[in-house]
């Protein structure tokens, strides 16, 4: 069967003073008709400008300077604006990832659909309304004409990214681009936006050329793989073959950089609990003038949790399950309204403001995004040695066990004076590592802290935090949406779900034998749960093929 | 329904700053030395004790000024804003009969600097860093950088005096006897310049910020997405871009309510037209307090009203706007 699309040497180049002259080097591809390409790379890898350039929608500066991109016997590099503006939407449909932000807020999702009529056809207004109908109920969405008439905001993220695909297949294009699309949702939603695109494809025989960085959703819907490093192509062949033997050095260190779902034999915690969480309540209220505009959210609802010394508790679930709450009630970022944390003897629920600063020093807390939660304007050095510092260390002495953390978190000790920007997102995320380190904290709370990350860099600090806490004997709450990671991770798990525990036990246990439906369903819906990566990376040892040294912690001092 | 509820819920929001405002001008004006009637004494030349006591319980000035103030609230409640001693007819009266000079003259530079402030904006965004954006982004910052009265002077000075092709000054011509539309072209004619001196500044500070707004808009996912579904490069902007960067546009004409309204006291004074600014600034000189606080309490309105009719907008282009 001969290609729909196919890229001919293709090469994009980068305006000069980028880090690199080319965003694709040299790439040549070819998607057939009913087939679902996905091409996997890591951030920087040039898979978004892979889009860009077939559609023609490339930055300011940034051109496709040699090679074909040929759509169905037409090369689209050699096409005006105003053909290429034919070819979109009609001829290739696009999703992408964001289903939050790539929607109009100020236009209704039945507006927007039907925009793709209006530009691209002579229909007439009541025909183009029964074929949203149409497409909405397509993509499953419930209540269509509610749907219809609903803006953005009013849809859930899944609901929207479904009007979203709605859209892009309006025309029914022969081939269709999705950009993560289902990065920023739900592992439920995910699962369901996964199956919903498999299903449309198969029924309209289109080509899917899938851009994604997560192996397991390529486990999960893709025939063939493309494998992007820094603009080239490193490797490309059957989703199976890659998957399962990969050839290329780098896809082999990606995949063994994929925490399998398999939970390794869990470590032996005493019996001594150093966390100790009960009836924690916490409700946000929104008031109103009048009593029915009055909202009580019951974000976290009666939990009872305890962590072992030495031990890691993983709280995953969705978003909007109450885990990142309980998190900051525990650091009391929030107070919680009713129940007790005890942190060894200290209720910290009932501390004041000020014992509870000084009681900071024994729990602290590491965030998700490592470019938001560093103040741009402070050098790293600076932004570690504070907490000390406010705990009444000398300024020399905070400075001087700075370089220490910088060597235990592994990085440059020499690089204190470097401002944030000038890391990168995992070198930022041991930044905030050794910030909550500076403090000789008995429990640490991690908030996300790899969900932002790349997944090799992931792989990296996944192993930087067990290192930590088997060397200085940390106590960790892991928060996490992503249960290949929790797996690696956690010697207990508890599953929250609208702001309640719904199930809690050992790892093993918990994803061996699960008991609550909700952590059947969440287990079911991990993308590529059947495939099992080859190599395996051994988080927790760090003998694995990716591993990285870690430095030595001899000489950290501890109080 | 939701809007309704919403913008019920701003008017009753603004009553007791009225309130405050008409109250803290009350005490202020008591600071200030002399009173009506001495300003009316001296009209006249002169007057025996006797006569000034008779004026003073006349306009209820003999009694402690909590008591005044007490007073004029009441009337006011009762929608009466008293009594000039100056102009010798009741304030509303004296009012009405200025409104509506400081309400073209408003409404007119509002338009203008609005709709040239958008449409620059919009010209320098999509010209970003070439020469149609510096050229627009100079000629703002020096209407910005400009006092309008000078604005005011020099166009009186080419466009009056040296060309002859416009007034100078007044609403329209006096004893000319037009009417109907002769009329109207009459005053429009009169108001060029002076809309043209109000709106500049104004126009400056929209064409900024409609600029940084439609670049910030034009950056984001879903005008990705619009130019992925085809749409042309223009269609993209009516339809996508400009409604969003209207927004903060919206936001800042119902705060620039009020700063316009003063800065209309400038023009009027230059142009010599018959508006509330330059009344406003003849009672001060004459310590006519009733037309005073009536001025007051009328502008407070129309900055209300303007803040509502905004509200009400904003709820309109914005459906994520809650109560």
């Amino acid at each position: 069967m001969s290609a729909i699309l196919s890229l001919e040497g293709l090469t994009v180049s980068l305006p000069p003073g980028a880090d690199r002259s080319f965003a694709l080097e040299d790439v040549s591809l070819a998607l057939r008709p009913n087939e679902i390409l996905c091409v996997v790379g890591e951030s920087g890898s040039g898979k978004s400008m892979m889009a860009g350039a077939i559609l023609g929608l490339l930055p300011d500066d940034v051109y496709a300077t040699a090679g074909k991109v040929v759509l169905e016997g037409e090369n689209l590099l050699a096409f005006s604006d105003e053909a290429l503006q034919k070819i979109r939407g009609a001829r290739i449909g696009m999703i992408f990832q964001e289903p939050m932000t790539a929607l109009n807020p100020l236009l209704t999702i039945g507006d927007q659909i039907a925009e793709m009529f209006e530009t691209h056809t002579d229909l007439g207004a009541g025909i183009i309304r029964d074929r949203v109908l149409d497409l909405l109920r397509d993509v499953h969405i419930p209540d269509p004409e509610a749907a219809r008439r609903a803006y953005p905001h009013e849809l859930s993220g899944g609901q929207r990214q479904r009007a979203m695909i709605a859209m892009a297949l309006a025309l029914e294009p022969r081939l269709l681009i999705a950009d993560e699309p289902t990065t920023a949702l739900d592992v439920t939603t995910q699962a369901q936006i996964l199956k919903l695109i498999r299903e449309l494809q198969q029924r309209k025989g289109t080509a899917v050329l899938f851009i994604t960085h997560d192996f397991g959703v390529v486990a999960e819907i893709a025939d063939r793989v493309a494998v992007m490093q820094k603009g080239r192509l490193v490797e490309e062949g059957l989703a199976d073959d890659v998957l399962n033997h990969p050839q290329h050095s780098y896809t082999r260190a990606l995949i063994a950089a994929v925490p399998p779902l398999l939970p390794p034999p869990a470590q032996q915690t005493g019996s001594d609990i150093i966390l100790r969480i009960e009836h924690v309540s916490k409700t946000y209220r929104k008031g109103g003038l009048l009593a029915r505009s009055r909202r009580v959210t019951h974000a976290v609802n009666d939990v009872t949790l305890s962590l072992p010394r030495g031990g890691t508790l993983g709280i995953v679930g969705e978003s909007g399950s109450g885990k990142s709450t309980l998190a900051r009630c525990m650091v009391r970022l929030l107070d919680p309204d009713k129940g007790s944390i005890w942190l060894g003897d200290t209720d910290l629920a009932t501390l004041s403001r000020k014992d509870m600063r000084a009681a900071t020093q024994r729990i602290q807390m590491v965030y998700q995004d490592p470019f938001a939660s560093l103040n741009p304007r402070r050098r790293a050095g600076e932004l570690v040695a504070q907490g000390p510092i406010i705990h009444g260390e000398s300024r020399a002495l905070a400075q001087a066990r700075v370089k220490e953390l910088f060597a235990l978190v592994g990085l440059d000790p020499d690089s204190t004076e470097r401002f944030p920007h000038e890391f990168s997102g995992g070198q930022r995320q041991r930044i905030g590592l050794a910030r909550a380190l500076a403090l000789n904290p008995e429990v640490l709370v991690a908030d996300e802290p790899v969900s932002a990350l790349d997944v090799s860099v992931q792989a990296q600090v996944l192993r930087l935090l067990a290192d930590l806490r088997s060397r200085l004997g940390l106590s960790m709450i892991f928060i996490t949406h992503d249960l290949r990671v929790a797996a690696q991770i956690c010697d207990r798990i508890a599953v929250m779900k609208d702001g309640a525990v719904v199930e809690e036990g050992l790892t093993a246990d918990v994803f061996t034998a699960p008991r609550h439906p909700y952590t059947r369903a969440l287990l079911a819906s991990v993308p590529g749960r059947d495939w099992i990566p080859p190599v395996s990376p051994d988080v927790l040892t760090g003998h694995g093929a990716a591993a990285a040294p870690v430095p030595d912690p001899i000489n950290i001092s501890r109080r | 329904m939701r809007v309704l509820y919403l913008a019920l819920r701003r008017l009753a929001a603004s009553l007791p700053t009225l309130f405050v405002v008409l109250a803290g001008l009350f005490l202020l004006l008591q600071l200030a030395p002399g009173d009506t009637v001495d300003a009316l004494v001296a009209q006249m030349g002169g007057g025996d004790a006797v006569m000034i006591e008779e004026l003073r319980r006349f306009y209820g000035l003999d009694v402690s000024v909590p008591v005044q103030l007490g007073r004029y609230v009441w009337r006011l409640l009762q929608l009466d804003l008293g009594y000039s001693a100056i102009y010798g007819k009741p304030v509303s009266t004296v009012i009405l009969e200025r409104l509506p000079a400081t309400l073209l003259l408003m409404g007119s530079a509002l338009s203008f600097a609005f709709a040239g402030g958008m449409a620059l904006g919009v010209v320098a965004a999509r010209k970003v860093n070439r020469w149609p954006d510096t050229l627009i982004s100079t000629l703002g910052l020096i209407f910005y950088a400009t006092p309008s009265f000078w604005f005011g002077l020099m166009g009186i000075v080419i466009f009056a005096v040296n060309l002859g092709w416009l007034p100078a000054g007044g609403l329209e011509e006096i004893g000319a006897g037009h009417s109907g539309l002769r009329r109207l072209v009459d005053i429009g004619w009169h108001l060029l310049l002076p809309t043209l001196t109000l709106a500049l500044i104004f126009l400056a500070t929209y064409l900024r910020i409609m600029r940084a707004s439609m670049l910030e808009v034009l950056n984001l996912d879903f005008v990705r997405t619009a130019r992925a579904k085809g749409l042309s490069p223009g269609r993209v902007v009516r339809r996508h871009v400009m409604r969003n960067a209207l927004l903060p546009m919206v936001t800042l004409v119902g705060l620039q309510a009020g700063t316009m309204l003063g800065g209309s006291i400038v023009v009027e004074s230059v142009f010599a037209l018959p508006g509330l600014g330059r009344l406003a600034y003849e009672s001060v000189v004459q310590r006519d307090l009733n037309t005073l606080l009536g001025i007051v309490f009328v502008s407070a309105l129309l900055v209300i009203a303007v803040n509502f009719i905004v509200d009400l907008l904003y709820a309109r282009l914005d459906p994520r706007i809650v109560t």
